[in-house]
């Protein structure tokens, strides 16, 4: 194709290679940050009309929702914020931060959100939606067993994508750029004649890939109303970044995904920018706009959810995840001028919780790169840091972040999000002969209650593994229907035209409480834990008789439980299969739910009362970690990732300023040393605040003086202000790491 | 087998980024001679405490952190006063050094054991030196004791050539002047290899622990060090006039 002719490399150009074409074409850059540029006039009017959006949704929590439309990838009037300002184009409705409802994974889901801000969908889209169409939401509850619905009532297994988009997949946006729709379509259409041999998988797939076929076509149709044909391959910066924008823009119009990422593209558009940038025809200015303009779409990202949803995941979070860096072998980085450009951006239009930049970490990167990313870290506290050295010998070099931590080959895999169990109640469950501490509630049959005063590790265990195994039949079952109904009533067909036709696909379990459920266990060896028991007979107190070693401080005697424990979950998940074929994995990830899993978890034998928080991710538990922040570290960074948590070990980290060095310079050299030391032990992920405390509680106090702060939180960036009040001071409890 | 020394340990901190160059593991000591009017650490005087380890399960456990320490980083051995386990801390140095480990000694330079002194610095990659005051009478009323074993110690760290980085503690009200920062830039000259001279301000922070332990404060009514008026201290002593 012409639109190739100034590219190298044959490979990609006979077969959807977009990893190929990078590896052919791009540059590494190991130099500094000072080509960087700042906001142009334009983008400073785009981002200025933004602002103010952004202020007025601010207050009430929604700006806009249309609901005469439903979703849908071609379904909505083209929308601009400042048209002739506005060098990358395309919004989700017509209007900036209008929301769309999405009612396939569920009608109630839907209805419950525009009640909570005000709004009614159009009766008669109502009428007609229910009389014609079922839901995800009704086939999941069609076919859950007393079982299961018993555990998600209990908040055995919680956050379940049961009503609402299940998110989690990445599509290859890219390939929309590099290949252009037809061509993609007539792979497709290639792929579609050779599955011949008719059964029930095949008769699914066909159908599936036709669907793709047609979400493609529609994305043409989506795109030419912003005046652009993408059947073709793009053929400039501008275009393989709009491009790409475009085919992510149909995933968000069609899906409602909790989590929709947007891959690894810095070093694809960076091929193009440095391109046009040769022939004459981009400047450094104009490339910058360009990104910073990408950035602003990203910005804008908006789903309607209900009040509920937004306790579990506080602060309105996309996860647009765009992974950054990483390495291309053992000796390139895939570092380039664009991955300073992106982080640029918190510069030009200031700290944002969107887009999720995570910098795939190595201690190879180049140093120049290591210092301008923590640099940026500590200023705008919005970068989460994985660890790239890990995750590329599982994954290739081509693969991203979604959502938090989970790692998927672009456009090779896929992942079927499954939220998480709640593992401090199945500690409960096997203390209380399989009853909800909490409702009185059998959830589990057939474990024995114990009944002494004081607890036994050998007694506890052989209940605990019990509870474990029952727990993760009804989790496997659970996620296996919902799965089977998304794909069946809310298939993600624009998303899924991005991969190859037969992905494969992770099913990604979760595990909330690690360090309340290794601490208890550890408090029942060493601590003598005695138990007290209300009138039903269920624990509802436990005393401590002597100190006990805390996950947290890098003490083998209770990491060694951690480390076994989560072992032991995931060989309970391995047993079973799969729907779809998917690969079971297994993430330490909480997101803000923490605070909801503890709000409904009794007491617990590590001394933590009834209705307190969960430590975040693979946290330490709140104020646990008393030896320092390298034994905290530590002790994370012995949860095995490889052949066990490889759906992701979020941990987050924050540091006063003062107690990271007494200067800018010295805390960026010293954030690069722990980061490169910590990722050398064998961590996976780290978000990084560089914070006061103080500052936090006087913004929980005073919201109106900190109008931007961003923090991180488990595995995602979210505007302080954002958090209920009991998120606020469950992240002020966390442990800060000051200086001695 | 091999017999380690024991000693008494106040706490160990695995991230100090503050007390030497890179990221260093703290072991805090404890025990310690002097007094110091401002000390924000007074759990660290008495010689003894119920955390006694070896020098091996010290030296295991800062193994333990290589792959942050190896690039610029080490040990630092504070306290309390490190000296006043004299042998105890040789034993460390040398496993330390055979280890690789890059060691920093932060001290008052009293407390010693003269006979392990001149190995003690050899064993010893940077000097932290906490300067007290400048003379006698200043130095008796801030720690309650002597200035002569640090007088001793001073010329053992210019004769052993140790690199050196100097602490001084400014108090409002006692030495947060300009004529004492000038007397101050004189006497730092009387030193070999000076890397770099830092003030600190004085805090209230430790005031807690003295309630906590029944000890009298001796600064009450004295504010935190104002952060402004020690910057300029700081650019009169770092001036090059």
């Amino acid at each position: 194709m012409q639109e190739w002719e100034d590219f190298k490399g044959t490979k990609w150009k006979n077969n959807i290679d977009v990893e190929n074409f990078i590896e052919s074409n791009y540059k590494e850059y190991t130099d500094d940050d000072k080509f960087l540029t700042g906001i142009s006039k334009k983008t400073s009017k785009v981002w200025g009309k933004c602002k103010k959006l952004l202020a007025r949704e601010a207050i009430s929590g929604v700006l806009d929702v249309e609901t005469f439309i439903m979703s849908g990838i071609d379904n909505f009037e083209v929308g601009y914020i400042d048209r002739s300002s506005e060098v990358i184009v395309g919004l989700q409705t017509d209007a900036p931060l209008k929301r769309i409802v999405n009612p396939y994974g569920g009608l109630r889901m839907v209805n419950k959100s525009l009640e909570a801000y005000g709004y009614h969908l159009d009766k008669e889209l109502e009428t007609r939606f229910k009389e014609f169409r079922k839901t995800h939401n009704d086939g999941v509850f069609d076919a859950y067993t007393k079982e299961i619905k018993l555990a998600r009532h209990n908040h055995l297994i919680t956050g379940l994508p049961d009503a609402y988009g299940r998110g989690r997949i990445i599509g290859d946006y890219r390939r929309l750029a590099l290949y252009g729709a037809d061509f993609l379509i007539e792979s497709k259409k290639n792929d579609l004649e050779k599955i011949t041999d008719i059964n029930e998988d095949t008769i699914r797939l066909r159908e599936e890939v036709s669907e793709q076929i047609k979400a493609l076509d529609l994305i043409k149709k989506m795109a030419l109303r912003y005046g652009f044909d993408v059947s073709k391959p793009a053929k400039s910066a501008r275009e393989a970044i709009q491009w790409t924008y475009f085919a992510y823009l149909a995933a968000i119009k069609q899906n409602n995904g909790a989590a929709t990422s947007i891959g690894r593209n810095t070093p694809f558009f960076d091929i193009y920018i440095e391109k046009d940038i040769e022939k004459g025809i981009l400047t450094e200015e104009e490339a910058q706009e360009l990104i910073d303009q990408y950035v602003i779409k990203l910005r804008l990202v908006r789903h309607l959810r209900t009040p509920e949803y937004n306790e579990l995941f506080a602060g309105d979070p996309t996860w647009v995840t765009e992974s950054i860096g990483g390495m291309l072998d053992d000796d390139r980085s895939l570092v380039t001028k664009t991955s300073f450009r992106i982080l640029n951006t918190l510069n030009n239009i200031g700290e944002s919780a969107e887009p999720n930049l995570t910098i795939l970490w190595s201690k190879k990167l180049p140093e120049n790169f290591k210092k301008f990313a923590t640099n940026m870290s500590i200023k705008t506290h919005t970068l989460q840091f994985e660890n790239d050295d890990l995750m590329r010998p599982i994954y290739g070099n081509d693969y991203a972040i979604s959502c938090c931590v989970s790692a998927l080959k672009l456009g090779y895999q896929t992942q079927f999000f499954g939220a998480r169990i709640n593992f401090v109640k199945v500690l409960l469950y096997a203390l209380n002969g399989g009853r909800d501490e909490m409702t009185g509630d059998l959830v589990i049959d057939g474990i024995e209650p114990i009944e002494g005063e004081y607890l036994d590790v050998e007694e506890v265990l052989k209940r605990f593994d019990k509870v474990l195994a029952k727990t993760a039949k009804i989790y496997v079952d659970a996620l296996n229907i919902i799965h089977y109904m998304h794909d069946k009533y809310a298939y993600e067909s624009s998303q899924m035209a991005f991969l190859n036709t037969n992905p494969e696909y992770l099913m990604a379990f979760g595990l909330a409480g690690i360090s309340i459920v290794a601490d208890s266990f550890s408090a029942i060896q060493f601590g003598h834990v005695r138990v007290k028991r209300d009138e039903r007979g269920l624990t509802n107190a436990f005393d401590i008789e002597f100190d006990y070693p805390r996950y947290g401080n890098n003490d083998d005697r209770v990491d060694a439980v951690a480390k076994n424990l989560v072992k032991r979950v995931y060989r309970e998940l391995k047993k079973y299969p799969l729907y779809k074929g998917a690969i079971p994995t297994l993430s330490l990830l909480t997101i803000t739910s923490n605070v909801v899993y503890g709000k409904h978890t009794g007491a617990t034998p590590d001394g933590r009362k009834s209705g307190v928080p969960f430590s975040p991710g693979a946290n330490p538990t709140q104020g646990a970690d008393t030896n320092g922040a390298l034994a905290s570290l530590s002790s994370v960074a012995k949860i095995p990732y490889k052949d066990c948590c490889q759906d992701g070990i979020s941990n987050t980290f924050s540091i006063t300023p003062n107690a990271l060095g007494s200067d800018n310079e010295t805390r960026v050299t010293n954030l690069v040393k722990i980061l490169d030391g910590y990722f050398t032990s064998g961590a996976h992920h780290l978000n990084v605040n560089v914070l006061d405390k103080n500052l936090l509680v006087d913004a929980m106090n005073n919201p109106n003086k900190y109008p931007n702060l961003t923090i991180r939180v488990s595995g995602y960036a979210v505007n302080f202000n954002k958090l209920t009040r009991e998120q606020k001071e469950e992240v002020i409890s966390r442990t800060f790491h000051e200086k001695v | 087998m091999k017999k380690f020394k024991e000693g008494f340990i106040n706490s160990i901190e695995t991230m100090g980024l503050v007390d030497g160059p890179g990221i260093r593991i703290v072991i805090f000591m404890q025990g310690c001679p002097l007094r110091c009017i401002f000390c924000h650490n007074p759990e660290t005087w008495k010689n003894t405490s119920s955390n006694k380890m070896t020098s091996k399960e010290i030296v295991d456990e800062i193994r333990k952190y290589r792959p942050y320490i190896e690039m610029g980083g080490g040990v630092t051995f504070s306290g309390g006063e490190p000296l006043f386990q004299s042998e105890f801390l040789l034993e460390m140095l040398k496993m330390c050094k055979k280890a690789g480990i890059h060691t920093c000694l932060d001290t008052s330079g009293t407390g010693y054991d003269k006979k392990y002194l001149d190995e003690i610095l050899k064993y010893t990659d940077l000097v932290i030196l906490d300067i007290k005051a400048i003379e006698q009478e200043n130095y008796k009323k801030i720690t309650g004791n002597d200035m002569e074993m640090f007088d001793y110690f001073k010329e053992r760290v210019s004769v052993n050539n140790n690199k050196l980085w100097l602490r001084q503690v400014i108090i409002p009200t006692i030495n947060d002047n300009k004529e004492y920062i000038l007397k101050l830039k004189e006497y730092v000259k009387s030193f070999n290899n000076v890397e770099k001279v830092e003030l600190l301000g004085y805090h209230t922070m430790g005031i807690e622990k003295y309630k906590k332990l029944k000890i009298k404060y001796r600064l009450d009514g004295i504010d935190d060090m104002d952060k402004e008026k020690l910057n300029k201290l700081s650019e009169i002593l770092n001036s090059k006039n």
